[in-house]
């Protein structure tokens, strides 16, 4: 108990997630396997079911300390928090230590047997095991009695720490953590083993990226000078969700988004559709809210992924659809070296094939029920191959034309691919361009923030983004608007975690928020650090999908001053 | 003997008024914190060690006479003494002797050892008007030295780091509290923001030994202040100020960091649970051996600690308008 309660105050004590990541890898280096078992099942977040209520335990304390009810309340009201009050009274009784216990024993050997005695012995127990614990342990005692231990880690620091133990890739852990598992001294070996478990099976290719077309690059002109005959290319929609892959391999099916979380069970329309492909299949794709035969705005997709739990329940309201671009993997052969053409032709008639002759639904390990069928629509309404825009044409024009409507279809632009081409991870430019709609958005990576003024003055509302020059973030634009109220506060709390640095009211934060920013016009200007002035910047929307790394560079604006008077489409 | 006006108490009798928020004739002082002295009465009274004090925050011109601890004066129809209060250096609890018995008030104290001023000394009385900020039974206090332990442990982590360690701490007392007790451990140079240093040279010309000091001003342009220990009032955080600094970590020491919602709300670093005021068992204690049948209270969370003593079968009262200032129960000094 007392390592994990150290490492509980540990994180909370700092801000610094380098720090909060130093702490859990050298907690689960020392700590025997079963309770680095544990300790991974809180810090990422999971609970037990409440044994005994705050209440319960605040009447026992008073009974022991001899501080009555009332003043209980009293402390209550200032402290806000059961457990912590508790522990904060009962300071004054002394500490008998007893002999250490781990924290697997704990739990299972003292807290879960607890559960279902009559109240006697549960006060018994409980206040016996109080007088042997000092004060944080005795408050993170409580804290796991109530059911409300919360440590502040987010499921990819706790990733990182753990790769960072096992000495493993990060997608590699994040596999391995996803869907259910119990918590056992097995578990934890098989979670940082070397070997290559089922689990692994599940692990996606890395994605390969477009580049976008600068302004200038896309007249007619210049696209059959650089790119060549439109023949050359395939053409299609820009789709505004979430890029992600379908893993099935074996028994397992997995859905991966760009930055290497685990969507499976947040979809499981999409998990028990995938489940109907052969084995040995890996799909590049657009997860997209959709309703009928369109897709809905990104916002609708958004409250698919703030939910965590009752996904049923959303996914009645928000169907999702998979909309696949690609096929790196067929009977388990890697098919990224052939062409793009070969693999498209693939693509479109396994999923036909899908379509006419439906696999029976692979068995649910975890004895979960597959989604409900009649809510998540057959499985083509679910899985599909995007549509081809502008196909065998060969000028330009088509292309151009169709991207001028790419509003009404709710799609960002085009994406040209050329169908010679292998499938490469990483951004490599040349074969695979984005052709967005409105030539001035980017992607910038917020950097500082600050309070706003009048009624957002507790706020930290204020934001600076900043774009890659080199590996370095140059402040490119600051922003004032675009987000909901929630989303609002949300990010100041973020903010307020994550702050590297304060420079009076400004915070330097972390760089790991992505956001999509809209403006005007651009200027090169003398006064900014980019070189590059952008008029009425807005923020469009979070891109919780794409990572720091993956955002715009100071390169990709300058280029858009070149040819500010190109039609914008 | 004591009544409350609208400037503060006033003790008709001796014609005049205790730590008075308004412009008072005569004007009786506890301690040097701003919630107690306050510019404007026509001549203040205070204990001799804290002469100094109100002398460098009123400016010289300002009529201040001190009296040695424990020797009384009659003023009026009243015998009024200064006892030492262990808040800060120079404060006192105020005893007044006359037709109504012996009242002490308390002013802020605390029993705790403190190597900046005299030890709380109890003092026998009927009425004793005592302070209860931290009157809750969540507050008490770890030893000084197991805290001061942890704030030079946090400072060494952060210099390991290339961090500076800015701490924030009021400027009178607690400020002079750490860089004594600091001494203890290291000899090192400990820099402080511009309104810490008046009063720790102050404090030094007192023969308080104390960690050398230096101001941020006096360091060269361009220095680096990594793996500093930084003391600042806690109205520098967020001033411009904080940008010599670079890369470091907070914290703020104070009674109030004792709850860990109220540290992460206010979204420090850390929180270092040092307080120059008495905790709830000091509070207890402390009445009981004033032997007071009557008991006032007054400060923060007067209304617990009254009904508290009433079921010890005290007879108690709260004062509500003592010391009540704009800035709340939270940030008094
Ligand atoms: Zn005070
Ligand atoms: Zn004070």
């Amino acid at each position: 108990m007392t390592p994990f309660a150290a490492l509980f105050a540990a994180i909370d004590a700092t801000t610094s997630t380098t720090a909060k990541v130093e702490a859990m890898r050298a907690y689960l280096a020392s700590a025997p396997a079963a309770d680095a078992a544990w300790a991974i099942y809180f810090l990422t977040g999971r609970r037990l079911t409440r044994l005994l209520s705050a209440r319960a335990i605040g009447d026992w304390v008073s009974d022991a300390t001899g501080v009555p009810g009332w003043l209980m309340q009293e402390c209550y009201a200032v402290v806000g928090d059961g457990a912590e009050m508790a522990a904060l009274v009962l300071d004054q009784m002394p500490v008998a230590p007893d002999a250490p216990l781990g924290l697997a024993a704990w739990l299972e050997t003292r807290i879960q047997p607890l559960r279902g005695q009559p109240p006697e012995r549960q006060r018994d127990a409980v206040l016996a095991w109080l007088r042997q614990l000092p004060r944080w342990e005795r408050f993170t005692l409580l804290k796991l009695l109530t059911g409300e231990l919360r440590v502040g880690v987010s499921q990819t620091l706790v990733v990182r720490a753990v790769a960072a133990r096992a000495g493993l890739p990060v997608t590699t852990i994040a596999g391995r953590l996803a869907g259910a598992w119990t918590p056992t001294a097995a578990w934890f070996d098989a979670l940082i083993g070397a070997e290559a478990s089922a689990d692994d099976l599940s692990r996606p290719y890395q994605f390969a990226l477009a580049s976008p077309l600068e302004p200038g690059r896309d007249t007619l002109e210049a696209l059959q000078e650089s790119l060549g005959s439109p023949s050359e290319w395939q053409v299609e929609w820009k789709w505004d969700g979430i890029r992600a892959q379908i893993v099935r391999r074996a028994d397992t099916v997995a859905l991966w988004s760009r930055g290497d979380e685990v969507l499976t069970d947040r979809f499981p329309e999409i998990r028990d559709a995938a489940r109907t492909l052969p084995p040995g299949t890996v799909l590049d794709g657009e997860i997209l809210a959709w309703h009928d035969d369109a897709p809905l705005p990104f916002a609708a997709l958004q409250q698919r992924i703030a939910r965590q739990q009752q996904i049923a329940r959303v996914a009645k309201s928000v169907p999702v659809a998979f909309v696949a671009y690609d096929l790196l993997e067929q009977e388990g052969v890697d098919l990224r070296d052939r062409p793009l053409a070969d693999r498209r032709q693939r693509l479109e008639s396994l999923l036909r094939d899908v379509a006419a002759h439906p696999m029976a639904p692979a068995p649910v390990p975890d004895g979960r029920l597959p989604f409900d069928p009649p809510e998540s629509g057959p499985v083509t309404q679910v899985l599909r191959a995007s549509a081809q825009v502008a196909a065998g044409a060969d000028t330009w024009e088509t292309a151009a034309a169709a991207r001028t409507q790419a509003r009404r279809y709710g799609v960002e632009g085009l994406m040209l691919k050329r169908l010679a081409s292998p499938y490469v991870g990483g951004r490599r430019r040349g074969d695979w361009w984005k052709w967005k709609i409105e030539p001035f958005t980017i992607d910038a990576v917020l950097i500082y923030a600050q309070p706003g003024s009048g009624k957002r003055a507790s706020l930290l509302t204020d934001y600076t983004f900043g774009l890659w020059d080199g590996d370095e973030l140059v402040p490119v634009a600051k922003a004032y608007s675009g987000l909901t109220n929630d989303e609002i506060a949300e990010m100041d709390r973020w903010i307020r975690r994550h702050t590297v640095e304060r420079f009076g009211p400004v915070r330097h934060v972390e760089p790991v928020h992505v956001m999509e920013l809209g403006f005007e016009a651009i200027a090169r200007s003398t006064r900014h650090r980019s070189g590059v002035a952008v008029r009425f910047p807005r923020i469009l929307r979070l891109r919780p999908d794409k990572r720091a790394a993956d955002a715009d560079t100071v390169a990709t604006l300058r280029a858009m001053i070149r040819d500010q008077r190109a039609p914008a489409g | 003997m004591l009544t409350e006006t609208p400037i503060g108490l006033y003790c008709a009798a001796g014609d005049f008024h205790i730590d008075p928020w308004g412009a008072a004739p005569r004007a009786l002082i506890t301690h040097a914190h701003g919630d107690h002295a306050r510019a404007g009465s026509q001549a203040y009274l205070c204990a001799d060690a804290c002469l100094p004090l109100l002398r460098q925050r009123f400016g010289a011109d300002v009529p201040v006479q001190g009296q040695p601890y424990g020797e009384p004066l009659t003023l009026g129809g009243v015998r009024v003494s200064f006892h030492p209060a262990g808040h800060i250096l120079g404060s006192a609890q105020i005893r007044i002797e006359g037709d109504d018995g012996v009242w002490v008030l308390s002013g802020d104290y605390k029993r705790a050892a403190d190597p900046t001023c005299a030890p709380f000394e109890p003092v026998r009385c009927d009425t004793f008007i005592t302070e209860s900020t931290f009157g809750l039974p969540i507050y008490r206090w770890d030893p000084a030295a197991d805290v001061v332990a942890d704030i030079v442990a946090w400072w060494h982590a952060n210099r390991a780091q290339g961090l500076a360690s800015l701490l924030f701490c009021y400027t009178i007392g607690k400020a002079q509290r750490l860089l004594a007790e600091l001494a203890a451990i290291t000899d090192d140079r400990v820099l402080v923001h511009g309104m810490v240093q008046p009063m720790t040279e102050v404090y030094r010309a007192a023969g308080v030994r104390m960690l050398p000091t230096e101001t941020l001003v006096e360091r060269p342009r361009g220095t680096s202040m990594a793996g500093e220990l930084v003391l600042a009032p806690p109205s520098a955080r967020g001033t411009p100020w904080m940008r010599r600094l670079g890369a470091l970590s907070d914290g703020l020491t104070s009674g109030l960091m004792r709850v860990r919602g109220v540290r992460r709300q206010r979204s420090y670093d850390r929180g270092f649970v040092l307080s120059d005021h008495a905790d709830w068992p000091a509070l207890i204690d402390t009445v009981r051996e004033t032997g007071a049948t009557r008991v006032l209270t007054t400060h923060g969370h007067a209304e617990p600690l009254a009904r508290h003593l009433a079921d010890l079968g005290l007879d108690t009262g709260v004062l509500r308008t003592a010391w009540d200032d704009e800035r709340g129960a939270d940030d008094r000094e």
